[in-house]
């Protein structure tokens, strides 16, 4: 970076040495602009950011000057250079420039170098350009151990809020978090942290480490336990409130299981892992995972005002895709605790049955017929008695007991008892 | 903040991508994704053309794991030095189209805004990599508008000790105006990735 003083024979016997630049923002003015009546004409901040600096707002001349030793002086240089020196130790610095060239050029020196002091931009990068990036390189390069095709929603998700997190600052870490789902037909809600939770996070992912015999995050010998349980379990273990410490081991099994599994080939993806009340196939279990990750990384990003997209429309689909196949057995389950109207037909399993069309517009949508009177039915579009119209992700609040069953309702078509119990033991799904 | 990764993780990184394994891309591009894309917007001042940056320079790693020597520094500021290599050779293609369109500009006119494009890549790395005292300090003198003693009591240190934080801080900082990036780059630009 040249500036027209540049020439250090000038400095040797320069008095000229420009005043410090003001900080990048200018808001609040604090302690004046020292220094800012020193400004040489022929000096200018061009192209650089921050504010010309201001008229001379200090105090008229009577600061007082202290008398400081040569190793004061020259430690004062970077204050002084940032304009953070109080306006007597900026004039007895000046004074001193005037006198001493070693001092003069690193003055000048490190006046150049806040010039290249900057913004941090990182909040800009697109979420999506992740994908966009290992897809060019992979097609370069074929992987020779792929991550499997399964398993790219949890990857993409856990990213996505990983960015996010690295982009919050610490106070936001304890932001407050309202977690809320549906348990029995009634809103649960819970108060929780942006570090609390990723410690959920972090403790119900450990369900699928401890599936495939990795370090359980809750410890060794840990009992069967739901996911709230563990959460509970989690909570309570730490011996001080969460914080952004849980970021790196919430990060480090993400990718140690995305790994692990990119190892172990194909027969994993049905592995059995168990949440206590249920099971799920480790290929749904994941996707669970990353539908869980992107509903708390909505619900941080709520409570830190920060912008926070949808999953790409292919991974939405995947979501709703396995929301849909659990309806059934979420439907079976209220209807034997009289929580939904009574089976109508008897249907042999693994033939077609009475259903609900359920349409899913925007990315990531489709045609879903999900069997009413039996999990064993197979969904049949001819035997459909009602159709339910929503958006994608409008379906998945609902699932995540974000929204209620009454609000999800958009547009509704035929049997009004059929749509409730769906839209019910959607909302049913969602748990802490 | 993205720290210097530790040399075991470097040299792990490395045989991970030399075996062909797509999950260690992943981890690379969540590592150094937020620098690279920095660096390069800053070099090209656009969003566009920092994206595409960006799919070059992890495509040439991916491609080229066994380029890194992990004695020549950390995988860190060969990340940063292969970006700034890209990104500056995509400047000067684009300039040479603008002045082939336009016919405005001069060979010196680029010369000079490739070094000032190169030195607050430099710059920006730096900062990035320094010391996290040091930068802590910069950032509450700088951003924050705190003077040295109020800085002193943020970060609990004596007035002493932060008037040297901020003077060593800008005096690395300062080097970006002589120093090629990284300490160790090699000299010129080399070829594109």
């Amino acid at each position: 970076m040249s500036t027209p003083h540049g020439d250090p024979d000038d400095l040797a016997r320069a008095p000229w040495i420009p005043g410090p630049r003001q900080a990048a923002d200018d808001h609040a003015d604090l302690e004046a602009a020292p220094g800012a009546d020193t400004v040489l004409p022929g000096f200018e901040a061009s192209g650089e950011p921050g504010p010309a600096p201001e008229p001379a707002e200090t105090e008229p001349a009577e600061t007082e000057v202290p008398v400081l030793t040569h190793g004061v002086l020259k430690s004062l240089l970077g204050a002084w250079a940032l304009s953070a020196c109080s306006s007597g130790e900026t004039k007895a610095v000046e004074d001193h420039l005037t006198s001493c060239a070693p001092c003069a050029d690193e003055a000048l020196r490190l006046r150049d170098a806040v010039a290249l002091l900057h913004e941090d931009r990182d909040l800009d990068l697109d979420p999506l350009l992740r994908s966009r990036v290992l897809e060019n390189c992979l097609g370069r390069r074929p992987a020779r151990i792929p991550v499997p095709e399964w398993v790219t929603p949890y990857d993409a998700e856990t990213a996505r809020l990983d960015a996010l997190l690295r982009d919050i600052g610490e106070s936001e870490w304890h932001a407050p978090v309202r977690l809320k789902w549906y348990e029995e037909d009634r809103v649960v809600r819970r108060k929780a942290t942006v570090a609390g939770v990723i410690g959920h996070l972090l403790a119900v992912d450990g369900l699928v480490s401890a599936a495939l015999g990795l370090t359980d995050p809750l410890g060794t010998g840990v009992p069967e336990l739901s996911p709230a349980e563990r959460t509970e379990a989690f909570w309570a273990g730490l011996d001080r409130p969460p914080n952004r410490a849980l970021r790196d081991p919430w990060r480090e099994q993400s990718h140690t299981l995305i790994r692990t599994v990119s190892f172990a080939g194909r027969g994993v993806a049905d592995l059995t892992v168990t949440y206590k009340d249920f099971a799920l196939p480790l290929r749904d279990s994941l996707l669970e995972r990353a539908f869980e990750c992107w509903v708390h990384a909505d619900d941080i990003a709520n409570a830190v005002a920060y912008p926070y997209a949808p999953p790409s429309g292919a991974h939405l689909h995947g979501m709703i895709d396995l929301a849909a196949r659990l309806l059934p057995a979420a439907l079976a389950t209220r209807r034997r605790a009289g929580l939904a109207s009574p089976a109508r037909h008897l249907v042999a399993a693994g033939t077609p049955g009475r259903s609900l069309h359920l349409e899913v517009e925007g990315a990531g949508g489709g045609h879903w017929y999900i069997p009413l009177d039996s999990p064993a039915a197979v969904g049949s579009a001819e035997q459909s008695v009602a159709q339910v119209a929503m958006d994608g992700v409008e379906f998945c609040q609902l699932v995540a007991g974000h929204i209620s069953p009454e609000e999800a309702a958009a547009g509704q078509d035929g049997d009004r008892e059929a749509i409730r119990d769906v839209l019910s033991a959607a909302a049913s799904l969602s748990r802490l | 903040m993205a720290m210097d990764t530790p040399p075991r993780w470097d040299r792990k990184m490395q045989q991970r991508l030399a075996r062909g394994e797509a999950a260690a891309l992943g981890e690379l591009y969540d590592r150094f994704a937020a620098l690279v894309h920095s660096l390069a917007h800053r070099v090209l001042d656009d969003d566009a053309a920092a994206d595409q940056v960006t799919r070059e320079v992890f495509g040439y790693i991916w491609e080229n794991p066994d380029a890194y020597d992990p004695k020549q520094g950390n995988m860190r500021s060969w990340v940063a030095r292969l970006t700034q290599r890209q990104a500056v050779h995509r400047l000067r293609q684009a300039e040479a189209t603008a002045y082939a369109e336009t016919g405005q500009g001069s060979a010196e006119e680029l010369e000079q805004k490739v070094r000032r494009a190169s030195v607050a890549a430099r710059a920006d790395y730096i900062v990035t990599s320094m010391p996290a005292p040091l930068r802590a300090a910069l950032e509450l003198a700088y951003f924050q508008r705190r003077d040295y003693r109020q800085t002193a009591a943020d970060l609990g240190v004596t007035d002493d000790e932060a008037r040297r934080r901020l003077r060593l801080g800008l005096q690395l900082l300062s080097t970006a105006n002589t120093r090629p990036l990284g300490g160790s780059s090699p000299p010129g630009y080399g070829p594109a990735l």
